[in-house]
């Protein structure tokens, strides 16, 4: 019944059979209200980013999936945060609308203290992990993957900083990070080339051939991409383009000669 | 055949270690942060300095990890606060197996070693599971490369029984300088074929000059 409807529907995130989230809820082990296990339904894959002279930088596509279909193609999966950073999200969307949300009344309330004093890139990813940790402390996830990057004045000048962090909590901090399957493909070719104080022009041109290679071998990446930078000045947000992509192999043409049939 | 609450936890891989010698301790951590067969990063401390003469060093859960050693050093401020002095290891092991155990039902996964100098002064090694079960030892080793250095520290280090009377210690005749350069033999040894131990070890030493902390390089494959 539930594979029937499934291949009808077509193109829906897979579901496991018997565990659909409307219907099913378990009592918690200490017998208090029901919980949830989640499943992503529009999710966004891979960002990257790295630290460069001025900042850092980061940069995704603007694709979101629902399963194997591509569903929403222009959504823009890094967001600036306060003054002082940018936040990149993998996974379920609308769980990054919701930590946006939290996020506003953080900087809400932040800026309402007026003191002088704003939340820089490393009270946002330690509220963030902390955020995480506990909905998943509640079987309640925020299914995501955060890239958390900005600049602040700190005692020793300003500081850059760059932060992960998964969806139950696991945290850290680096010079270059990657979601999903950037961590397969983009983190290895960041390892390799990577160098402290890149310029900007250089800082794009390792994230566009980091791009390119997720753009050919992730299934569920789009040719439409958004680099944002933040530096002392503020965050930009860059307008989304395309990467040229090369298809041109003798293999790709004419695949099926030398194939064993009658056609 | 994936289960439903598969996904609230995860292994980030490492190796723990700590020797306790009659007036000194060392305890020994990797800095490699691992998920399944990849690596998150090169350069993450597993190691909390709960107070002065105690050191914990997890490995397991990095997620729970933080978590447990938030929760401990804010119960070690709030000591402070209502005794005047700071936590001494011993104490620090009955938390610590108290706070584990609370979550008996929903564990924090991770493996400790608290290593330190108890009141007179001697180096003490606690040695848990996941759950809070602890006991007092002269060294121990946890995490993902334990099976691989548990045995050797067993040859190099071996603890008199604990049935002989007088009761005879458990910590280890060798010098400060000795301990370290085992530990680093050790690690360098695990790293060779535990794939989730590598990069770098930082190594803590408590005596009663205090506290101090060296690097060194592992194989970074």
């Amino acid at each position: 019944m539930d594979g029937f409807a499934k291949s009808i529907g077509g193109g829906g995130p897979n579901v496991p059979a018997g565990s659909h989230p409307a219907g099913g809820s378990q009592a918690a082990a200490g017998g208090g209200a029901t919980q949830r296990t989640q499943y992503p339904y529009v999710t966004g894959t891979s960002v990257i980013a790295l630290k460069y002279k001025d900042g850092v930088i980061m940069a995704c596509d603007t694709g979101a999936s629902y399963g194997s279909t591509l569903r929403y193609k222009s959504v823009e999966r890094i967001k600036a945060v306060g003054k002082h950073s940018i936040i990149g999200a993998s996974g379920e969307y609308s769980d990054f609308q919701e930590i946006l949300r939290y996020l506003d009344e953080l900087t809400l309330s932040d800026h309402m203290w007026d003191d002088g004093n704003s939340l820089g890139p490393k009270e946002i990813h330690n509220y963030l992990t902390r955020v995480m940790y506990n909905r998943r402390n509640k079987f309640d996830p925020l299914w995501n993957s955060l890239v958390i990057g900005g600049v602040k004045k700190g005692p020793k000048g300003d500081e850059k900083y760059l932060g992960m962090v998964n969806m139950i909590g696991t945290h850290f901090e680096e010079n270059h990070v990657a979601t999903g399957f950037g961590n397969h493909l983009a983190i290895p070719i960041l390892r390799a080339e990577w160098h402290e104080d890149m310029t900007f022009e250089e800082a794009v041109k390792l994230v566009e051939k980091c791009l390119l290679v997720l753009l050919y071998r992730d299934r569920s990446s789009i040719n439409k991409f958004q680099i944002a930078k933040i530096t002392t000045e503020g965050s930009t947000i860059y307008p989304p383009y395309s990467l040229k992509t090369y298809w041109g192999f003798t293999h790709f043409e004419n695949p099926a000669q030398g194939a064993v049939g009658s056609w | 055949m994936s289960r439903r609450g598969d996904w609230v936890y995860e292994n980030n891989g490492g190796t723990c270690v700590a020797i306790a010698g009659a007036d000194y301790c060392v305890v020994a951590a990797d800095t490699r942060l691992s998920v399944g067969y990849s690596i998150l990063t090169r350069d993450h401390s597993k190691i909390c300095d709960l107070a002065d003469k105690c050191v914990l060093a997890s490995s397991g859960f990095q997620g729970d990890i933080k978590a447990l050693h938030k929760n401990l050093a804010a119960r070690e401020l709030l000591y402070q606060h209502q005794h005047n002095k700071r936590m001494s290891c011993p104490a620090m092991a009955q938390l610590l197996s108290n706070t584990l155990y609370y979550k008996r039902f929903f564990p924090y996964y991770a493996f400790n070693v608290l290593g330190g100098l108890d009141s007179e002064g001697k180096g003490c090694v606690f040695t848990y599971d996941a759950v809070g079960s602890y006991e007092r030892t002269g060294y121990s080793a946890q995490g993902t490369g334990s099976t691989l250095i548990m045995p050797v520290l067993d040859n190099q280090l071996k603890s008199p029984s604990p049935l002989l009377l007088p009761a005879r210690d458990a910590v280890t005749p060798l010098s400060e300088s000795e301990a370290i350069d085992l530990v680093k033999d050790v690690f360098a040894s695990a790293t060779e074929r535990d794939i989730y131990t590598g990069d770098k070890l930082e190594i803590v030493v408590i005596n009663k000059a205090g506290t101090k902390r060296e690097y060194i390089e592992l194989r970074k494959d």
